[in-house]
């Protein structure tokens, strides 16, 4: 079962936690009106076998979205980060669903 | 002097004073305390014990453990049915009671024995020629029968009265298995200090050596370390426990039984426990299981593994045989000859191999033991039991012999328990002096120990034990215990060797002749492979598939091995290029309760209440789920059934006031400097614009330009909102905002806290309701002036803030009124009272949905993410010259006049209804596949004196006025209906300015 390391709570289950998706491109910046950027953005993902960028929210815990490197060979989760310290970043939250 | 299986006089691990009773399809019998079922009726004189899957063959018991599988029960009766137990693992308790499965009307007389004249067409393939190919109309036909004649057990219907827990547990090292090289890795891991856990699927420690005699050296060995194990202070001993799976992270499922115990659950006592144990460090020490030798008819009963028969001899006082015939290709098997030697009247021993070392062959000599070289079988005879073998014996030309014996115990070599390793994706590596499948690595803090590893005898088993015990402590950072420590088991005999000089023979020649059993359970032979190959189905995988080979509860634990010999010989390929199929959890069935444990009825998942629920309870609500809320559906004051009391509830909507609960809102609290900035991004309305007091009603739109969700937001101040959403989309809703604020705009100074369980919502709602307020709160202002449609204003009554919002979900004049959460029940009770001359009253959500039916609001099955702003007829809201989310794609979204969009339907039939669901059609057109849309919302409504719906038709508002068919095939239901708008009253919204 995997566990992921919260940075502000220490590590927890990843039932603690929601799900957010790829977090390796960069989001459109609001009122891009490029369709074409929507279109990549939303619907075109890569799907590595190794190290992925992605967005984890704890959920039941601080509620910070989190930037996650999972390794999916071995779900290995190799860095976390609070993904409000990593800067203006892309990827999909779970509004997309 | 009666030929089989019986007791004899041997001290064994079963206690003869303790006597206990159980039954086999209705049948007495008598065992003893720690006999299992398979040597309680063994004892009893039992050979055949079920039929076989596919051919109705008469079967025994071939294995004495978690490798059995023939031997399978039904355990209990009524609600307690348990299918497809093992008789080798189920202890017997007073009173078990037990049935065979797979054989009707009974064991020994098998009408389904006919499937064996129609063997043929039962071959391999069989079951999928059926489902792909063109005979899948037939297979509608004969699967009734088929499932009949060949399965396995039924399980009970009634739900499960025993009691399950689950649970975590952590430890420094967990060691699985306690056979000799699990005994010493935990002796050595537990002598470093560190925090150890044994877990072992038997109730006792020992492993293989529990089929020893309890005379011997080895059993005073066991005896000392076990002694030494529980002296240990750090050490946890987890018996009748088995690992079910390894899952990430080298988390370890352990499932512990305890029938024996007969829990009581009404005691609290659970059935069974499911113990997640996050290890730092893990010993795999799962040992090996004996492989059958393949030759026409092995499977007649008193055919059995030759470990098998010595554990029932040596465990249980059970000499399964009179006359025994040993058959093998390796080392092992000598043991059970020499055991059984005493309790037997004739033994022979027929060697595959060309060979024996010199010391075995003496030893055998000097205890008078026939022993035959270069030996294969011929021919089985019997037909419900053994009555005889033909061998073939020596080289060149062979020379036929006939033997009479009851009990053939055979050997094939030894099947590493690889499971569990393979869990993490790590496939298994052949070892070629071994003849055996081993891990072929460990994940990260994993160490392998004993026949595990390919190594099978005690000495290997002990010394890998121990190491890897310290090597698992050490990966804990604990110090390796001192080698003075080590446990010294018994010297080995001379002719012992770790691979107990086996030459691999996958089949007996000629097997192909008669029907030689590869998978027992599953009843395929090397006929079947031979198919399977021919058919092109020769990967380890498409030959699993193809030929069901595996698939049964025991997941081919006795006879993957040698189908994989068999089908790498067929195919000319080496055993380790074939590779082997993926071994997944669970490594043993586990029951569907020990998963759940106690998360079953009420406590499948969390059940949310409003603050008011017990208020609810105590006045007449009937209460319904609406996602994980309890919520009132509606009150007997109005009816004692639903038809009727809604209705009732609405008219006092409609005419008079009522009070309904509507805490179950999401809430959120939206503050921040930008707060106004922020709502304007993610409604597609505005929100800067918005007065304080004001309230406005928004939809929020997913990145894909589709409806996410909907609700209103008040203005309290520059820069904090009270936003409500939908009930099931308020968790949704809190997460996209903190995404969106976390990831996507940081540095909007914004902060979103969810407000759900601390504000309690009521709708005041009807022509009334100014009244009523009024009266509840003399001296306050609540006049059009003062609170206008879509205003709010905050109240301070007995010093409980209060916020009151005008806005209306039924169409009548209506306010919402949120109070803290603790203050609900005084409040609502007082407006109750208060409004109690105007004919106020509770209403429940069936009206409170009917209500907005009638008034077009869309709600949960029209807030739909297919669908666009367009197809719900909100296009006009969204402010395009403002950057929204989802602003680009809704474009994109509205798609053309065929996209369906939302309508409203009025039935044309009186006498017949509309159904939610329903499949809308043209008049006159046929009525097939998906239609012009469905209906998503319906209701009888009492002012219109009609079933009335909302629905998306294609086209939408373009059709206004056409007449429509509503199909509702489930029910074999049509009927005629019409187009109307969606609003079906008070379309100029006069009724909310009263």
């Amino acid at each position: 079962m995997l566990r992921v390391h919260c940075p502000l709570c220490g590590e927890r289950p990843y039932t603690e936690f929601r799900y957010g998706g790829d977090a390796s491109r960069a989001r459109p910046a609001l009122g891009t009106s490029s369709l074409e950027a929507w279109h990549d953005y939303l619907f075109l993902f890569d799907n590595p076998k190794g190290p992925h960028r992605e967005f984890w929210q704890h959920e039941q815990g601080c509620r910070q979205w989190l930037l996650v490197v999972r390794d999916t060979a071995t779900n290995v989760v190799r860095e976390v980060i609070v993904a409000r310290n990593a800067g203006p970043g892309g990827g999909q939250g779970p509004g997309s669903r | 002097m009666i030929a089989g299986p019986r007791r004899v006089p041997v001290a064994g691990r079963i206690d003869p004073h303790r006597p206990l009773r159980f039954s086999l399809d209705g049948r007495a019998f008598t065992g003893y305390q720690g006999d299992t079922l398979a040597s309680a009726l063994l004892a009893g004189g039992a050979r055949v014990i079920g039929r076989s899957f596919k051919y109705h063959r008469p079967r025994g018991f071939l294995a004495a453990g978690v490798d059995e599988p023939n031997g399978l029960f039904t355990l209990g009766e009524g609600n307690r049915t348990e299918p497809n137990a093992q008789g080798t693992m189920v202890q017997i308790t007073e009173g078990l009671s037990a049935s065979c499965q797979n054989a009707w009307p009974s064991v020994r007389f098998d009408l389904g024995a006919v499937n064996a004249w129609f063997a043929p067409a039962l071959r391999a393939g069989f079951y999928y020629k059926t489902f792909m190919g063109p005979a899948r109309r037939s297979w509608m036909t004969y699967e009734r029968l088929i499932r009949r004649a060949a399965g396995l057990g039924a399980a009970s219907h009634e739900p499960d009265p025993d009691r399950y827990e689950t649970r975590y547990a952590f430890t420094d090292v967990l060691v699985i298995g306690a056979g000799p090289a699990g005994l010493s890795a935990a002796l050595a891991a537990g002598s470093t200090g560190a925090r150890v856990m044994l877990a072992e699927q038997d109730g006792l420690l020992g492993g293989t050596l529990l089929g020893d005699p309890v005379t011997g050296d080895t059993e005073v060995w066991r005896t000392r370390i076990e002694a030494q194990l529980r002296s240990l202070a750090g050490l946890q001993i987890l018996q009748h426990t088995s690992a079910a799976g390894i899952y990430d992270g080298g988390t370890v499922v352990l499932v512990t039984r305890r029938d024996h115990c007969r829990p009581d659950p009404s005691a609290g006592e659970a059935l069974q426990i499911l113990t997640t144990v996050r290890a730092k460090a893990v010993v795999h020490a799962t040992g090996a299981v004996e492989r059958p030798l393949v030759f026409a008819d092995n499977d007649r009963p008193g055919i059995m593994l030759a470990s098998a028969a010595r554990a029932y001899l040596n465990r249980y006082a059970v000499a399964c045989g009179r006359r025994a015939v040993v058959l093998t290709n390796n080392d092992s098997a000598y043991a059970a000859a020499f055991d059984l030697l005493p309790h037997i009247d004739s033994m022979v021993v027929a060697d595959v191999r060309r060979a024996i070392h010199p010391s075995l062959a003496a030893q055998a000599a000097s205890l008078g033991i026939e022993v035959h070289t270069s030996a294969v079988v011929a021919g089985v005879r019997g037909r419900a039991a053994v009555r005889g073998v033909v061998l073939c014996l020596g080289e060149g030309r062979p020379r036929f012999r006939s033997i009479a014996c009851d009990l053939i115990c055979m050997s094939g070599g030894w099947s590493p328990l690889a499971h569990l390793s393979c869990h993490g994706g790590i496939k298994p590596r052949y070892r070629k002096d071994s003849a055996a499948f081993v891990p072929g690595g460990y994940a990260a803090g994993h160490f392998g120990a004993g026949a595990l590893t390919g190594a099978f005898s005690l000495q290997t088993a002990v010394l890998e034990g121990w190491e890897a015990g310290n090597l698992a402590a050490a990966f804990g950072g604990f110090t390796r215990a001192a080698d003075g420590l080590r446990p010294v088991p018994p010297a080995a005999a001379p002719w012992e060797s770790a691979n107990h000089h086996i030459e691999p023979v996958w089949q007996l020649p000629g097997a192909r002749a008669g029907k030689a059993f590869v998978d027992f359970q599953n009843d395929v032979t090397v006929q079947d492979l031979l198919v399977a190959h021919q058919e092109g189905y020769g990967s380890v995988e498409h030959l699993k598939r193809y030929t069901t080979l595996g698939m049964g509860t025991d997941q081919g634990k006795t006879s993957n091995i040698n189908a994989l010999g068999i089908m790498a010989g067929l195919r000319g390929i080496d055993l380790e290029d074939a590779g082997t199929t993926t071994f997944r959890p669970p490594f043993t069935p586990v029951r569907v309760g020990a998963l759940a444990g106690r998360h079953v009825g009420r406590h499948f998942r969390p059940l949310r209440r409003s603050p008011l629920h017990d208020w609810h309870l105590a006045h007449g609500a009937q209460m319904i789920e609406a996602g994980p809320w309890l919520r009132p559906w509606y009150y007997l004051w109005a009816g004692d059934a639903v038809e009727r009391a809604y209705i009732e509830e609405m008219r006092l909507v409609r005419r008079a006031v009522g009070l309904s609960d509507v805490s179950t809102l999401g809430k959120i609290d939206v503050q921040g400097p930008d707060a106004a900035q922020f709502l304007d991004r993610v409604y597609v309305n505005g929100f800067a614009r918005l007065p304080v007091g004001k309230t406005r009603y928004g939809v929020m739109l997913s990145d894909a330009g589709t409806i996410f969700d909907d609700g209103t937001t008040t203005r309290l101040a520059d820069t904090g909102y009270f936003m409500t959403t939908t009930t099931a989309g308020a968790e949704e809703v809190l997460c996209w905002l903190e995404f969106l604020l976390q990831t996507a705009w940081p540095d909007l100074r914004v902060h979103v806290t969810s407000v759900t369980d601390e504000w309690a919502g009521m709708s005041v709602a009807g022509p009334k309701a100014r009244a009523a307020l009024e009266r509840a709160f003399p001296g306050e202002d609540f006049s059009d002036p003062a609170v206008p449609h879509m205003g709010c204003r905050e109240l301070l009554v007995e010093r409980i803030p209060m916020r009151l919002i005008r806005l209306s979900f039924s169409g009548e004049l209506a306010y919402e009124l949120y109070v803290p959460a603790g203050h609900a029940p005084a409040v609502w009770e007082h407006m109750l009272c208060s409004g109690e001359p105007l004919g106020m009253r509770p209403y429940g959500l069936e009206a409170l949905a009917a209500l907005r039916i009638e008034k077009g609001h869309i709600a949960g099955s029209e807030v739909d993410p297919r669908l666009s702003l367009d197809d719900l007829g909100l296009g006009r809201m969204a402010r395009l010259e403002k950057p929204f989310v989802g602003r680009e794609l809704t474009a994109r979204a509205a798609g053309g006049p065929k996209r369906p969009s939302l309508v409203g339907i009025e039935c044309l039939e009186p006498g017949k209804r509309l159904r939610g669901g329903a499949i809308l059609f043209a008049a006159g057109e046929p009525l097939k596949g998906h239609g012009r849309g469905y209906v998503t919302s319906v209701t009888w409504s009492p002012t219109l004196e009609k079933f009335i719906a909302l629905g998306l038709f294609a086209g939408g508002l373009d059709h206004l006025g056409e007449e429509i068919v509503c199909a509702f095939p489930l029910k074999g239901e049509r009927v005629r209906a019409r187009i109307t708008s969606p609003v079906f009253l008070d379309p100029k919204g006069e009724r909310l300015h009263v």
